[in-house]
């Protein structure tokens, strides 16, 4: 994998030591070049790389509000559009609470309306900004502050809201998943999304080293796990045509995963078979 | 320079036209939508070179807008009422970053009960935004101001955006002849816009929306205060190179019969209307009464009001909202502000037609008053 010389995302933000969302970005804008213009939700990115009178941001960035960087990223892509800048990538970032719930209308919008923009959700599977309140996008069992163990809980009781399928079933010519433990992987998709006319939407997971509860030097080691365990299925989804893009060469239990995170330290027996059986299904149903 | 019988919506439309914006996201809702629908045709006919966005919300077509407007082009959007209530958020986002755009309200009131018809509370809902607010009295005076407040947001020493108020069916949808100015003038007057601080451009990134800590944010409302200052003086300029372009003469506020009354009316929008026909049949009678007209309510111009209602004893002041538990908006930033005896009249709410029999009797209930605020109206029982 080429990796540049500068990065387009400086270091020094305000990032959490082990960070993944730092990486995400990292990746993703030497993936798409400085011809690019960035938008980002609210959220740690946001507040991390952009403390006034300081940014991070080598390429051009804007940030609104928390739930409308779809509609922000549509008005900057329609913009650049009418002025001839049709070479300009237009990327937009957003956690999973400001993808899959919040700002779900306003992605959808800009989604269905074929604006030609790449969507990244860095999903760390909670409201980690805040401290680590869960969304749609936590996973079954994980523990968060507002989904906590208590007598009468065992942590989060709902599946994982399936956000790379809503995405593909807007019929956009790309939907990706990624992971920022397979890099190669990842900037392969950003490219192809960023290649695409029209909207592409690729979903990273990105192990937060805060919410989930791990030594900050196994952030990349942890995204690792969630692959090797069929927590989470790379995969894609070009004009249509569904592909895997990457197979473990066995898969591991869900235990070697779920057992290295705080989140999940809790769980009895009968929770992590419950995942387990969730996690097969899940792989034998995209054929992993 | 054409004439044509038409609405303040489509002169609105027309104005925005005229103003060439590059991106237009736009969502309907009465009674705005024919300005959405004859933008839409436009642009189908290329009659404006725009990218319109069919926007899933308001939310979505205000977030587009501070996008495209930092993009670095010309943006146009309007709405309405509850339109303007999901806009809330973002209205105060795009003031803070300086995106000088133009939205058109069609004043509608709010749910709940539900209610499609005129009264002005949308817009004074929103302003504590570091929005500018010009009201409108007709669909001239709509596509005058719409072009005049893309002059006044995009200048240096304003950059904030602009709502041009128009009410709700008795100006959206009530046809009166109007002047489109030629294309020519209207470029003389308002060139194509051209950003000079903030915008995403690749060669030379900056970025913009950034979080500011208690150590930046004071300064950056305080430079919005400033600016809003700014523009009493940018909008009367403005408004004056307007008329030596077009000949129609505007300003921040519009005194009619002024100099010499007794009881001044104040109010703002279509009712002024109504007002000065009223003021003509009281004079007849030998009352000296006046009607100041309010077009700027954000900036509010104190001098200027000042100046118009120096010698008069009264102002009975009109308004088509209601701040609860203290009265009228426009009444209370009078009170705050000029230092004259005046008395709040809260009427039209909701579309409840303010006949003449409602001005005179708010006359005579500033000539002889009871109480500082009243509701007029109001069915008995």
């Amino acid at each position: 994998m080429d990796i540049p010389d500068k990065d387009l995302l400086s270091p020094g933000h305000r990032g959490c030591a082990g960070c993944g969302a730092s990486i995400a970005v990292k990746l993703a804008l030497n993936a798409l070049g400085e011809n690019t213009v960035a938008i980002s939700a609210t959220g740690c990115l946001e507040v991390m790389t952009t403390p006034y009178p300081e940014t991070a941001w080598e390429v051009p960035f804007i940030h609104v509000a928390f739930e409308n960087s779809g509609a922000v990223a549509s008005g900057v892509e329609a913009a650049l559009r009418i002025q001839g800048k049709d070479d300009v990538n237009v990327v937009a970032f957003g956690g999973d609470g400001g993808t899959v719930d919040i700002g779900l209308q306003s992605l959808s919008g800009a989604m269905e309306r074929g604006h030609n923009l790449t969507y990244i959700c860095y999903d760390n599977e909670a409201y980690m900004n805040t401290g680590i309140q869960r969304s749609g996008a936590t996973p079954f069992g994980a523990t968060t502050t507002t989904s906590p163990k208590g007598v009468a809980s065992f942590g989060e009781d709902k599946p994982k809201k399936d956000m790379p399928m809503i995405m593909a079933a807007h019929g956009i010519p790309y939907v990706a998943t990624a992971s920022i433990a397979y890099p190669e992987d990842f900037v392969n998709k950003v490219k192809k999304a960023a290649a695409v006319k029209g909207p592409a939407y690729i979903h990273l997971q990105q192990p937060c080293t805060t919410g989930w509860g791990f030594d900050s030097s196994r952030t990349i080691e942890l995204g690792r796990l969630a692959v090797e365990t069929g927590s989470w299925i790379l995969y894609e989804i070009e004009n249509g045509e569904f592909k895997i893009t990457f197979t473990p060469e066995e898969r591991k239990p869900v235990t070697e995963y779920l057992s290295q995170q705080k989140r999940f330290r809790h769980l009895e027996e009968e929770q992590i078979s419950k995942i387990q059986k969730f996690v097969d299904a899940q792989c034998a149903e995209l054929g992993l | 320079m054409t004439k044509e019988i038409m609405t303040a919506n489509k002169a609105v439309a027309e104005a925005a036209r005229l103003a060439k914006p590059k991106v237009i996201p736009v969502y309907p809702i009465t009674p705005q939508t024919t300005i959405s629908e004859y933008l839409a045709q436009y642009v189908a006919d290329e009659k404006i070179d725009a990218n319109y966005v069919k926007v899933e919300s308001e939310h979505s077509a205000i977030s587009a807008a501070v996008g495209a407007s930092c993009a670095g082009v010309r943006v146009f959007t309007a709405t309405s009422s509850q339109g303007l209530m999901l806009m809330h958020e973002i209205l105060f986002a795009a003031a803070g970053m300086r995106a000088p755009f133009v939205l058109a309200d069609a004043n509608r009131a709010i749910s709940a009960p539900l209610n499609i018809w005129n009264d002005q509370q949308d817009s004074i809902a929103q302003r504590d935004a570091g929005w500018l607010q010009i009201y409108v009295e007709n669909a001239q005076e709509a596509l005058d101001t719409t072009l005049m407040a893309y002059k006044v947001s995009e200048n240096p020493k304003v950059l904030l955006p602009s709502m041009v108020c128009l009410d709700g069916f008795i100006l959206t949808h009530t046809v009166e002849p109007v002047e489109i100015p030629d294309q020519e003038p209207v470029d003389e007057f308002l060139p194509p816009y051209k950003p000079e601080h903030a915008y995403l451009d690749p060669k030379d990134p900056m970025s913009i929306g950034n979080l500011a800590d208690p150590d930046y944010y004071l300064e950056a409302r305080h430079d919005m205060q400033v600016a809003m200052e700014n523009s009493i003086d940018v909008i009367q300029e403005t408004c004056d190179e307007f008329a030596e372009i077009f000949g129609r003469k505007y300003g921040l506020v519009e005194p009619y019969k002024t100099e010499d009354a007794d009881i001044i009316f104040v109010a703002m929008g279509s009712i002024c209307s109504t007002i000065r026909v009223i003021v003509n049949q009281l004079r007849d009678q030998g009352e000296k009464v006046g009607l100041l007209k309010i077009r700027a309510y954000r900036p509010f111009p104190v001098e200027a009001i000042d100046e118009a209602v120096k010698d008069c004893q009264k102002l009975a002041v009109v308004d088509k909202n209601v701040t609860f538990g203290i009265g009228g908006a426009l009444y209370t930033d009078v009170k705050a502000k000029i230092h004259k005896e005046a008395y709040g009249f809260i009427a039209g709410l909701g579309g409840r037609d303010i006949t003449p029999e409602a001005i005179l009797e708010m006359y005579e209930k500033t000539k002889n008053p009871v109480k500082e605020v009243t509701w007029i109206g109001l069915k008995e029982e």
